[in-house]
C-alpha cells in the first residue's frame, strides 16, 4: 500500500465546524499552543495566533483552550459557513471529515460525524452490529485482514483480476471532469492496486501509462470508443444506465465541449453532445449477449462489466447479464452522482442501492449463480461504513465517484454543469479553472482518503471477528435497521 | 398520429429579487487591500455585478452567489463567510417547503427543467408522493425518448364517460349514447387557489395560460365576469352546495359541483342548464369515497374530483396521504368493474411535476393544480393576504401577460418532466400510466421487504 503523505487543502482557509476568537487580552503565553493536541494554535516569533480553525473539535475537546486560557482571551463558536455547507446525503460533517481523511489518511479524531449522513433512511438508518468487548482477532495485523476482491469468478479465459481494496473508481468522462482530476483518480487507483473507469468520453493519451488499471467504458453515445482502446485494457464496462438519470441519456452541454473534448469525442467544438438512451441495438438479453460477445471477440482476455441502474426488475437484469456472459454486474443506485441530470430523475426514478443489492444477491443465490459473478454496488456510497453495509447486504465490492470528488475538495454546490464548469477546478475543462488543481496533490488526496477507508474497513472487520471482507458478503445478520428494531430492544 | 404537443416557453423574469438559501457576509474592517483581491477572482463575477436594492433591502450578491466558497477560503484575513438566510427557511411550511418554492420560481422564470450536477441531495424518502419511486426500463423493455423528440410520448387524457360498448342498429346507426369526452393535452386542470392576492388581472392571466396550453381553469362561478367572459371555453365554473347553478352560456365545456349532501335534483338541474357540458362532482378524498362515487354513477355522473387537504392529506384520516386513499378508491372501482367508464381527478398538495405522475400511477386520470400556479407568480406562501395584509410581491398588480407567461412556463417545465418520467418507464401514453402501481416502488412496502428482518438487537451486542 502507498504511504500517507499529509496533503493540506488547496485553499488558504480550510472550512471546519468551529471558529476561534482571540481578543486583545491575549498575552501570548503559549498555553493554548501547548495543550491543543490538534495544532489549532501556533506560536510564531513570540506571537500566538489561530492557524487552523478547521482542526478544532469544539465541544468534544477534553481540555478546551478557552477554559484553560489564563486571561480568558479565547472563545469558540460554530462556523456560520459550516452550516451553509452540505445537504441531507452529504451533511457538512461528512464533507469536512472526508476532507480530513484526504489530508491525513485517517478518520477524524472527534467532533465530526464521519460514519453517517442525514438522509433519514437506507444506510443512514442501518447500523453495524458488533459484539460488545470483542477480543478475538482485534489485535491482528492490518495486513492479515484481506479486503481484496477477485473480479473474475467465471474462471474462463479472461484475466484473473484481483483488486487489493474493495472499491474501484466509477466512470467520469474526460469532459465532465478535467484531465487533472482524471489522472489523479487513475494514479491513485494504480497506487492502491485497483482500477478506475474512463467514463464515456474517450481514452486520453495521458492515461496510457496506467492501462493496466483502467476500465474503459462503452456507453450509448460510443464517444471515443475504438477497437484499440478496447484491446488496451483488462476490463471493459458497458454502461446501460446511470443511477442519477436512469432511463435517460447523458448530456454534455455545449460550453464543456472544448477543442480537447471535441477531438477526443470526434465531435464539434461548442455543440452539446447527447448520449442517447438506451443502446438502440439492445432491446433484449439476446441483443445484450451480442454486445458482450463483440467485446470478447476484440479482446478475449477482457473482463466484461455491465453497469445498470435499479428498476423494479433489477434481479432479472442481473441474471440476464450473467447469462449473456458478463463477469461483473455493476448496480448503480438512484442516489448516485452525475455531472448533470434533471432533478426529477435524481430524486424519483429507480430505487436506491440499499434495496437493489439484497434483491440481486438473493436472486442470484437462488438461481445458483451467485458465486459465478461479481456484484459491484455504487450510487450513494459515501463512507467506509456505507461500504461495509452494502457488502453485508450482498455486494462484493463498490465503485466510488462523489467521494473522490470530495477528496479533491468538492463542496457539492451542484454547479458542475453550468457555464465554465466547476468553479473549484475539479469538474471543468476550462483551461484557467483547471489550473486550480495539481495532479500530484489530487493523487495524494485520493490515496489518503482511501487509505483511511481501508483502515476503517479493517477495523470494522476485526470488530465483527472476520478475517476477510468475503466473509461479510450477504451477512444481513450483521446489520440492524433502526426503524425495525423490536420494541423490547429499543 | 396527432401533431406533437409543444409548449412554447419564454423567459419571464422575476419582478422582485428572490429569497436565497444563504447569504454572503463580507467585512470591510481589517481588509489588507490585496492587489489581487479574491472578490476580483470570482468565477461568477458576483462582486463586480453587485448592486443594492434599497426598496427590497436585498443585496444582489446573495442572489448571484453560487456557493463555490472560493472567496471564503482564499481571503487572507478570512473576512468573508457564508450564512444561512433565516428568511428562506421561514418560507412556506412543512409541505410547501422553501426548496419546492424556490424550484417552482426557477421553472416559472425559465420554463426549463431544473438540471444540476452531482447526485441527489435530498432525504432518503419523504411523506406522501415523495415516498415512492417510479420505474425505469433497461435491456429487456423498449424505452422512449420523448425529450429529444425521436419518439412521441403523449400526455393527453380524456375526461368524461367511456361506455363499455357502443350499440348499433341493424342499419348501422348508433343507438346507444355517444361518449362525451374532453380531450386534454395535459393531465392537468388549473384551479384558482383558496388564498392569494388575486385581481382580475391575475385571473385573466391564468385564463390566457389555460387557453394557450389547451387546458381548463376551474374557478368559483362568481369570478367569471368582465374580461374573463371572453375565455369561457377554457373555464370550469364551480358551484358550491349553497349555490343554485346559473347558466353561463353554451361555450362552457365543463362545470363542477361541490358535493356535500346536496339537495336532491341539483345535478339534474345543473345538467338541464348545461346539456352539452361535462359535470364534475367534487368530493372530499376519503377511503370511502368509492361508495359515494357508486351512488353518483347511478345518478348519471361520470367525472369525479377527489379533493385532498392543502398538504396532500386524506380528508377522512389526516394521518393518511392522498396517495393511500387514491390507490384504495381506484382499486375498489377496478374491482367493481366500473373504473374504465369514469374519470377520476384529484387535487390538494400537488407541488411538483413528479407528484402529477405519481398521483396518476396511484389511480387518477388527472389532477387539479392550484398553488404552484400562485407560486409561479413569486408567491412566498407567507399567507399575509389571508390576514388582509398587503402582498410582499404585489401579485395583484402583475400584468396578465406576465402571469400567463409564468404559468405557461411552469407547465412547460412540468410537461417535459412528465416526458422524462414516462420515457424512463417506457410508457408512451399518459392514459396508460394510470394505476400502473406495479411500475412504482412504494417505500413502505419495499423498505419492509428489504429491512424488516434486520430487527434483532440482542444482549451483548452494540450498534455502530
Amino acid at each position: 500500500m502507498p504511504e500517507i503523505v499529509p496533503t493540506r487543502s488547496r485553499f488558504k482557509n480550510p472550512i471546519g465546524k468551529y471558529r476561534l476568537g482571540r481578543n486583545k487580552d491575549c498575552i501570548s503565553c503559549g498555553k493554548c499552543v501547548e495543550i491543543c493536541p490538534y495544532g489549532v494554535h501556533v506560536l510564531r516569533r513570540g506571537k500566538v495566533s489561530v492557524k487552523n480553525h478547521y482542526l478544532c473539535i469544539g465541544d468534544d475537546c477534553p481540555e478546551p483552550c478557552h477554559i484553560a486560557c489564563p486571561v480568558k482571551a479565547l472563545s469558540v463558536k460554530r462556523n456560520p459557513t459550516f452550516d451553509v455547507l452540505g445537504d441531507y446525503r452529504w451533511p457538512a460533517d461528512l464533507l469536512v471529515s472526508t476532507w480530513y481523511m484526504a489530508e491525513f489518511g485517517s478518520v477524524p479524531p472527534r467532533g465530526l460525524e464521519y460514519k453517517l449522513g442525514a438522509s433519514g433512511g437506507g444506510f443512514d438508518k442501518l447500523r453495524l452490529l458488533f459484539r460488545k468487548n470483542q477480543t478475538a482477532g482485534i489485535n491482528d495485523e492490518d495486513n492479515d485482514i484481506d479486503v481484496g476482491v477477485e473480479l473474475n469468478r467465471r474462471n474462463d479465459n479472461a484475466h484473473r483480476v484481483r483488486i487489493e481494496v474493495p472499491f474501484y473508481g466509477g466512470g467520469m468522462s474526460y469532459g465532465s471532469v478535467s484531465i487533472s482530476t482524471m489522472l489523479s483518480r487513475m494514479r491513485a487507483a494504480t497506487a492502491l492496486g485497483t482500477f478506475c473507469c474512463t467514463g464515456e468520453g474517450g481514452y486520453p493519451d495521458e492515461i496510457k501509462p496506467y492501462d493496466d488499471h483502467v476500465i474503459t467504458q462503452v456507453a450509448t453515445g460510443l464517444f471515443g470508443v475504438r477497437e484499440e482502446t478496447i484491446q488496451r485494457v483488462k476490463i471493459v464496462e458497458f454502461k446501460y444506465a446511470q443511477g442519477a438519470k436512469p432511463g435517460l441519456g447523458g448530456h454534455l452541454l455545449g460550453d464543456k465541449v472544448t477543442p480537447g473534448v471535441a477531438r477526443m469525442r470526434e465531435a464539434v467544438v461548442g455543440y452539446p453532445l447527447f448520449s442517447p438512451f438506451p443502446f438502440h441495438s439492445v432491446y433484449s438479453v439476446e441483443d445484450h449477449k451480442k454486445h458482450v460477445d463483440w467485446i470478447k471477440a476484440m479482446n478475449p482476455k477482457a473482463l466484461v462489466s455491465v453497469k445498470v441502474s435499479t428498476p423494479t426488475d433489477v434481479d432479472m437484469v442481473a441474471i440476464g447479464s450473467y447469462y449473456a456472459g458478463a463477469h461483473i454486474i455493476h448496480l448503480d443506485g438512484s442516489y448516485g452522482g452525475t455531472g448533470a441530470a434533471p432533478e426529477i430523475a435524481k430524486k424519483n426514478i429507480a430505487m436506491p442501492i440499499e434495496y437493489a443489492v439484497p434483491r440481486v444477491h438473493q436472486f442470484l443465490t437462488r438461481e445458483g449463480v451467485r458465486d459465478k459473478i461479481t456484484v459491484i454496488a455504487s450510487g450513494g456510497i459515501r463512507t467506509p461504513h456505507d461500504l461495509a453495509k452494502v457488502i453485508a447486504l450482498g455486494a462484493d465490492g463498490i465503485c466510488t465517484g462523489t467521494a473522490d470528488m470530495v477528496a479533491l475538495e468538492c463542496v457539492r454546490c451542484h454547479k458542475c454543469e453550468s457555464g465554465r464548469g466547476c468553479a473549484r477546478g475539479i469538474a471543468t475543462t476550462d483551461p484557467e479553472l483547471m489550473k486550480l488543481m495539481d495532479i500530484e496533490w489530487g493523487t495524494q488526496r485520493i490515496i489518503n482518503m482511501f487509505l483511511a477507508w481501508r483502515k476503517e474497513i479493517i477495523r470494522i472487520l476485526k470488530r465483527l471477528g472476520m478475517k476477510s471482507l468475503k466473509e461479510l458478503v450477504g451477512r444481513t445478520d450483521c446489520l440492524v435497521h433502526l426503524d425495525y428494531i423490536k420494541d423490547e430492544n429499543k | 398520429m396527432p401533431s406533437k404537443y409543444v409548449i412554447h416557453t419564454r423567459q419571464a423574469p422575476d419582478r422582485f429579487k428572490t429569497i436565497t438559501k444563504s447569504g454572503v457576509i463580507a467585512w470591510e474592517e481589517g481588509c489588507l487591500k490585496c492587489a489581487v483581491c479574491v472578490k476580483k477572482l470570482c468565477v461568477y463575477e458576483v462582486y463586480d455585478k453587485r448592486g443594492l436594492d434599497p426598496a427590497q433591502m436585498t443585496d444582489s450578491i446573495d442572489n448571484q452567489c453560487m456557493n463555490c466558497y472560493r472567496c471564503v477560503q482564499n481571503c487572507p484575513k478570512e473576512l468573508i463567510h457564508k450564512s444561512l438566510n433565516p428568511e428562506f427557511k421561514a418560507m412556506g411550511d412543512s409541505h410547501w417547503t422553501p426548496d419546492i418554492i424556490a424550484r417552482l420560481w426557477y421553472q416559472a422564470q425559465t420554463g426549463s427543467i431544473p438540471v444540476s450536477g452531482a447526485g441527489y441531495p435530498g432525504p432518503f424518502t419523504g411523506p406522501g408522493f415523495d415516498s415512492l419511486w417510479t420505474d425505469m426500463s433497461e435491456i429487456v423493455r423498449p424505452t422512449r425518448d420523448g425529450i429529444h423528440g425521436r419518439e412521441y410520448i403523449s400526455t393527453a387524457i380524456d375526461i368524461g364517460r367511456t361506455p363499455k360498448q357502443l350499440v348499433f342498429s341493424e342499419k348501422g346507426e348508433l343507438t346507444s349514447d355517444s361518449p362525451v369526452l374532453l380531450d386534454m393535452p395535459l393531465p392537468i386542470i388549473l384551479s384558482v387557489p383558496s388564498f392569494g392576492s388575486l385581481s382580475e388581472k391575475t385571473l385573466k392571466g391564468w385564463a390566457m395560460a389555460a387557453k394557450r396550453l389547451g387546458i381548463l381553469l376551474a374557478l368559483p362561478y362568481g369570478m367569471i365576469k368582465g374580461e374573463l367572459e371572453g375565455y369561457k371555453s377554457s373555464l370550469v365554473p364551480v358551484f358550491s352546495h349553497e349555490d343554485r347553478p346559473v347558466c353561463l352560456g353554451d361555450e362552457i365545456r365543463m362545470v363542477e359541483v361541490i358535493w356535500d349532501k346536496n339537495p336532491k335534483g341539483l345535478i339534474e338541474e345543473t345538467r338541464a342548464l348545461y346539456p352539452a357540458a361535462l359535470i364534475s362532482v367534487r368530493l372530499p378524498l376519503t377511503r370511502q369515497a368509492d361508495k359515494e362515487i357508486m351512488m353518483l354513477i347511478d345518478e348519471g355522473c361520470s367525472v369525479f374530483h377527489l379533493e385532498a387537504g392543502f398538504h396532500g392529506r386524506s380528508k377522512g384520516n389526516p394521518l393518511l396521504f392522498a396517495k393511500d386513499d387514491i390507490r384504495a378508491v381506484h382499486q375498489s372501482l377496478v374491482n367493481k368493474g366500473i373504473r374504465d367508464e369514469i374519470t377520476l381527478l384529484s387535487s390538494g398538495g400537488i407541488a411538483m411535476a413528479e407528484h402529477v405522475a405519481k398521483a396518476i400511477i396511484c389511480g387518477v386520470d388527472g389532477v387539479f393544480i392550484d398553488f404552484p400556479a400562485l407560486i409561479a407568480l413569486e408567491c412566498r406562501m407567507c399567507r399575509r393576504c389571508e390576514k388582509g395584509l398587503p402582498c410582499p410581491v404585489k401579485i395583484e398588480a402583475a400584468s396578465p401577460g406576465w402571469v400567463a407567461a409564468r404559468t405557461v412556463n411552469i407547465f412547460g417545465a412540468w410537461h417535459n418532466q412528465l416526458l422524462e418520467i414516462m420515457g424512463a418507464m417506457g410508457i408512451r401514453e399518459c392514459r396508460r400510466l394510470r394505476g400502473e402501481a406495479g411500475r412504482a416502488m412504494f417505500f413502505e412496502e419495499v423498505d419492509r421487504e428489504i429491512f424488516g428482518s434486520m430487527d434483532k438487537l440482542e444482549e451483548g451486542f452494540e450498534l455502530e
